[in-house]
């Protein structure tokens, strides 16, 4: 499988490099642009962004791997990202992950069908505790009742 | 309780994401009379209201202002640090989805005063929704003409460019943010051993949080004195304070520093949820925790809390009433740590490792009889001999938890062989 960014990609990646003074600030920009349209970032693409960043295709790789949200294999339809850390754990994110498990039949980093949990650490989100970032959308102040109903209502 | 409303004076208002509303309500006023000062009375002003920054260090902010302005080759360029992942911080999330215009107002005002044109906001990858808010609201003032080439009919250009990060809590941390936006991983740059700005690709830069620079236009509009009418000498103003875990009414309220830690979380928390109060880390995760004792003595301001030997922050309060563990508590955030580590330094790299190791085998009844030593020997091996403050900030939170609650730790050390 290759690689092309599209011609409307390739339009905007030419209008934003005029906002930075080099093209090497384009590495997380074009591979938010890859992770967004693929759900992940296929090794074939390493070479389209080293082209553009006048980096090396290992410089790319060194950066996906740091980066907690860019993933080398697709994300499932539904991406659960459970928050785990202090806040959400005092306000019942253990109850989440209970039912995650018990009713859904997911684990950590494990995908079933169209669902795939992740457990992330604090989503800045902590005054509306427990939280869960499904795809680009946060739902907040959560109970088991309330995610039950919403991941029943994606199915 | 004194109730002050200098950042969160538009919060409550409906509507006031866009831009003709928050004009009604006064903001961009002072970019109109802007181009009659002369930069550097602004620069000034700010460094005589003692502003602090909001991200956690809470260095003076007139100093690093004065940094920039000096002659350089190349241009200036403003970085606004929106990474905000600091456990129990989410503050300015609030002032992006709720008065976006103030933190714009701000940055216009700020890159006058340094002198850059270019301005990079780096938000947090996971801030999706407040991404879509903060690009609008930049799209409406380039409508307006308060943003783009000539503004207000002026010479003067300020163009700001919203860049994503992508889920990595060290980035938060300057150096690491900047090597973030130059397209590398987010590993911290070692400190100069002089005052001198950050470089963006070699760019003189200055990197203030979002709060910080939410703060100018009042010190602009109204002035010195009058900020400094809040506060404490040392700590003046005020800066918001964020409060979650077991509390009635968690949330981000508005205090003046020196305001008593325990009339805040009753006044705007409505008090502890579900028990009695154990222990509040003060100031975001990587500050050590008080304990009860601690927080009845606690004010919000710098030098009180640093009395107590923990640290102000960023303000973002976790409360824990009674019932929590503290071994588990502690555990949860080594585990946080170990994940966060950017990996350059050994001591961190590793320390984090064992830690979290540790602590685990711990709860699993599995420790050796001396692991509460190892632990806090661990701490001391991460002090001090790191790149970035980090390693630190783990070793002054075992430090806390452990001798703050060593009795919970020796219980599940009971019966433990001494071999
Ligand atoms: C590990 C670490 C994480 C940090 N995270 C943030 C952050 O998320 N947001 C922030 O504004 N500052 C953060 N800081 C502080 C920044 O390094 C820097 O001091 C701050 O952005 C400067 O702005 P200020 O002076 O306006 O506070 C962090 C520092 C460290 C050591
Ligand atoms: S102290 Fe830790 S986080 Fe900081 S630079 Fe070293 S390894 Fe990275
Ligand atoms: S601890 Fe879950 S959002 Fe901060």
């Amino acid at each position: 499988m290759s690689f092309e960014f599209t011609k409307e990609e390739l339009e905007y990646i030419e209008e934003l490099s005029q906002r930075y003074p080099s093209p090497k600030a384009l590495m997380l920009p074009l591979l938010w642009i890859i992770q967004n349209r693929l759900k992940h970032i296929p090794t074939e693409a390493f070479k389209a962004v080293a082209d553009i960043t006048k980096t090396s295709e290992a410089q790319v790789y060194g950066v996906v791997t740091f980066y907690t949200m860019f993933t080398l294999k697709p994300t499932a339809k539904y991406h659960i990202q459970l928050c785990k850390t202090l806040s959400c754990n005092l306000c019942g994110s253990k109850e989440l992950l209970n039912l995650l498990k018990e009713r859904f039949n997911l684990l950590p980093n494990q995908q079933n069908g169209d669902f795939q949990l992740t457990l992330v650490e604090c989503l800045g989100s902590c005054g509306t505790a427990p939280v869960v970032q499904i795809n680009n959308r946060l739902y907040e102040n959560l109970t088991p009742a309330k995610l039950q109903k919403i991941l029943e209502d994606f199915s | 309780m004194k109730e002050v409303k200098i950042v969160s004076k538009r919060f409550d208002i409906e509507g006031i994401n866009h831009i003709k509303k928050a004009i009604e309500h006064g903001a961009y006023s002072t970019i109109h009379k802007m181009f009659d000062k002369d930069p550097k009375t602004i620069v000034d002003e700010i460094d005589k209201s003692g502003l602090r920054g909001k991200g956690g260090g809470g260095a003076p902010t007139g100093a690093k202002w004065k940094l920039m302005l000096q002659d350089f080759k190349l241009p200036k360029v403003l970085v606004i640090n929106c990474d905000e992942n600091e456990p129990g911080t989410f503050k300015d999330r609030q002032i992006i989805s709720k008065d976006p215009h103030l933190l714009i107002e701000g940055i216009i005002l700020t890159s006058y005063a340094i002198g850059a044109n270019d301005v990079y906001i780096y938000i947090r990858g996971e801030y999706h929704q407040w991404q879509n808010i903060l690009q609008k609201a930049c799209d409406e003032a380039y409508l307006q003409g308060y943003l783009g080439k000539n503004i207000l009919g002026s010479k003067y250009r300020v163009d700001i460019t919203i860049c994503k990060g992508a889920g990595a809590y060290i980035c938060g941390e300057k150096s690491a943010l900047l090597e973030s936006l130059e397209g590398k991983r987010g590993h911290p740059r070692l400190k100069p051993h002089q005052k001198e700005p950050e470089w963006y690709f070699g760019r003189p830069t200055l990197v203030n949080n979002v709060e910080t620079i939410a703060t100018v236009p009042f010190i602009v509009e109204n002035g010195a004195d009058a900020y400094k009418e809040y506060g404490t000498s040392k700590s003046p103003g005020s800066m918001l304070f964020a409060m979650s875990g077991h509390i009635n009414n968690p949330g981000v309220y508005e205090a003046e520093f020196g305001t008593s830690m325990m009339e805040y979380i009753e006044y705007y928390g409505g008090g502890i949820k579900g028990g009695n109060l154990k222990g509040v880390i003060p100031g975001g995760a990587s500050t050590p925790i008080l304990n009860a004792t601690e927080v009845a003595k606690a004010k919000l301001d710098y030098e009180s809390i640093k009395e107590l030997g923990s640290s102000l922050g960023t303000g973002g309060m976790i409360v824990m009433n009674d019932s929590v563990n503290m071994v588990e508590a502690l555990k949860n955030l080594l585990e946080f740590y170990h994940h966060e580590s950017c990996g350059q330094c050994t001591p961190c790299r590793e320390g984090t490792a064992w830690v979290d190791e540790i602590v685990e085998s711990m709860l699993r009844y599995s420790a050796s009889y001396n692991s509460i030593e190892q632990l806090l020997q661990i701490g001391q091996t991460m002090n001090g001999k790191t790149i970035c403050v980090f390693a630190p900030a783990v070793s002054g939170v075992i430090d806390g938890f452990v001798k703050k609650f060593r009795s919970e730790f020796e219980e599940y050390l009971r019966g433990v062989c001494n071999e």
